[in-house]
């Protein structure tokens, strides 16, 4: 009895030896492989990374509901976790349908349902590659502020001095608070490798922090209540806050910015 | 064993007509048509639109899918790896989950591994090509493996917040591919294949794979069993050698519980088809509770009219002492 409990013991100890090394070649072989493209363009409502990886099972459900051919199962050696669903702009964009049937498709919430609105997608972020952008060279471009769905908020024309000439360009501006991600913009881009790219934005997008206090402007005027999360913590939060400004302004993007910046104003109306 | 019995020990003999060998093969052809199928559904409903009812027929794939655009069919094991990374999918998930559940507890847990599973035509070929070939086992392979797998697949779920088995699954990259044309599919079953052809005898189903190990601690709650009649078996063997899983054919377990009871059994019905004594059946409800069998084979008229006609063994004394929990030796 003891001999045969020694031998039982034994080949447990073998049997979890080897579980555990062919368990440490699939662990790393999972965090390669989940962290291969952490920035991959996912369909509208993908819940952020790290959920989205851990809940998606690749069914591809989401691809088949999809009404035109951009979304897509990640093939191998893509750079993308394999089966995954993602997009390619300049391939075919997402043409941000109303009624979300990719998310709706989605069994088991990778995608969130909850999404009510498709202009609130966060899929990626839009930026200008100024020094090959056409509006840049001071043409009169601007195919990405035509086409974009979100026209006039998620991408605006900007004037934008030109040396020292007194004559300005116009230039395409991206807000991150209103962009979609959705890649019309790359996609209709004139120039022979996009000047406007949809990119995950993590990877271009910083974040100002707590601890700075932004000088005001009439865009935060303008933007103030439609993002009441990006504003600092309350005044009492704030020990380095200027003695000069009053203690009952909640922030710096306060209605009151509009006063502060008036010099910049004809800026708008040109 | 056979010195025991006095009846002649028949061996299956290999059918020499048509109708003979449908009726050999009969299984292992509703198999095929039935893995077909499963995958004709998807392709079909994927390239070329089936509908039902003016939904998409059978959108996804074996990870997940919608049958007739409202009723979701999720692979139980992902959502047990989801839950086990931490995260708990949508209410949809976890009913398809539990609905393919119930629908295999009543096929039998494993019945997935031999009717659905697209790897199973895999590693059939491989088998067929094995016994063409010949050879020995390069590896040793533990049929218990996949039951470490199955937890390592469960632990590295927690570990990295991931599903684990699903990010390498080489069954969903192999489904995958047929449907949707990309992955590595075709390699990991070219793998698969290689590994159960030359490498060990029924490698990957029979010993590692995660997947069926679920299906097989699933399966021990099955409702469709083999059922076995020990009065009409010879201990021929033919069974053991036709059966993919053959530790599962433990005749003195069998021959005490009335029915092949381990959850490995695919129900693939390879043994039912080569018994030349028709010592076994289908049985959707072999784990009703019954007489005492032993009780049971003395009178056979009352309980089971088919086992009348068929001629007992005597047994010894020591062989009728109803054992209902022996000991698996072979486990």
């Amino acid at each position: 009895m003891a001999a045969s409990r020694r031998q039982f013991l034994a080949r447990s100890a073998q049997g979890a030896a080897g579980a555990a090394c062919a368990g440490l070649a699939w662990f790393s072989l999972l965090r390669q492989e989940a962290h291969a493209a952490p920035f991959a363009l996912r369909p509208p409502g993908a819940r952020p990374a790290g959920d989205f990886e851990a809940l998606c099972v690749k069914c591809g459900q989401c691809v088949r509901a999809c009404p035109y051919p951009t979304l897509k199962l990640a093939p191998a050696a893509a750079g993308i976790p394999l089966g995954t669903p993602y997009f390619v702009p300049r391939e075919e964009p997402c043409h941000l349908c109303e009624d979300i049937p990719c998310a709706k498709a989605c069994p088991t919430g990778a995608l969130d349902k909850a999404l009510d609105r498709v202009d609130r997608a966060r899929m990626g972020l839009a930026v200008v590659d100024a020094e090959n952008c056409l509006s840049w060279q001071g043409l009169r471009c601007e195919v990405c502020y035509r086409v974009c769905p979100v026209k006039g908020r998620a991408i605006t024309v900007d004037p934008h001095p030109r040396g020292i000439s007194k004559h300005a360009v116009f230039v395409p501006v991206v807000h991150a608070q209103d962009c979609t991600g959705c890649g019309l913009c790359e996609k209709a881009c004139p120039t022979q490798v996009a000047a406007i790219r949809v990119v995950d934005p993590r990877l271009v997008q910083g974040r100002i922090g707590e601890h700075f206090r932004r000088p005001a402007t009439t865009r935060d005027a303008g933007l103030a209540e439609a993002s009441p999360e990006s504003a600092p913590a309350a005044p009492t939060a704030a020990p380095m806050k200027p003695s000069a400004a009053p203690s009952s302004l909640p922030g710096p993007q306060a209605p009151t910015g509009k006063a502060v910046d008036y010099l910049n104003a004809p800026v708008e109306g040109l | 064993m056979n010195a025991v019995s006095p009846r002649a020990v028949r061996h299956f003999e290999p059918p020499t007509t048509l109708s003979g060998w449908l009726v050999a093969r009969r299984f292992q052809l509703a198999r095929r048509i039935t893995q077909a199928g499963v995958l004709l559904l998807f392709a079909g409903t994927a390239a070329w639109g089936w509908k039902l009812a003016g939904a998409p027929l059978l959108a996804g794939n074996l990870s997940a899918a919608t049958l007739a655009g409202s009723v979701p069919l999720v692979d139980p094991f992902a959502v047990l790896q989801m839950l086990a990374a931490g995260r708990v999918p949508e209410s949809t998930a976890l009913g398809g989950a539990l609905l393919v559940l119930a629908a295999y507890l009543v096929a039998g847990g494993r019945a997935f591994c031999a009717w659905a599973c697209p790897m199973n035509l895999v590693t059939d070929a491989a088998h067929a090509m094995r016994q063409r070939v010949g050879g020995r086992d390069l590896v040793h392979l533990s049929p218990s493996m996949r039951y470490w797998a199955l937890g390592l697949a469960l632990v590295l779920s927690a570990l990295t917040g991931l599903a684990a088995f699903e990010w390498v699954s080489p069954i969903a990259m192999l489904h995958r591919e047929l449907l949707f044309g990309a992955g590595l599919g075709l390699t990991a079953a070219a793998a698969i294949f290689l590994l159960d052809a030359f490498v060990a005898k029924r490698a990957w189903c029979g010993h590692l794979c995660p997947l069926g190990a679920f299906w097989s601690v699933a399966g021990r709650a099955g409702l469709t069993k083999v059922a076995f009649s020990d009065a009409a078996c010879t201990r021929c063997g033919d069974c053991v050698r036709a059966c993919p899983e053959p530790r599962v054919l433990d005749f003195k377990n069998c021959a005490a519980r009335g029915f092949v009871a381990a959850g490995e059994c695919t129900n693939c019905g390879e043994c039912i088809a080569v018994c030349p004594e028709k010592a076994l059946r289908f049985d959707l409800l072999a784990r009703a509770p019954r007489p005492d069998p032993f009780r049971r084979k003395e009178k056979p008229h009352e309980t089971h009219p088919a086992r009348s006609s068929s001629p007992r063994s005597p047994r010894s004394p020591s062989r009728r002492s109803p054992r209902r929990f022996p000991t698996r030796s072979s486990a």
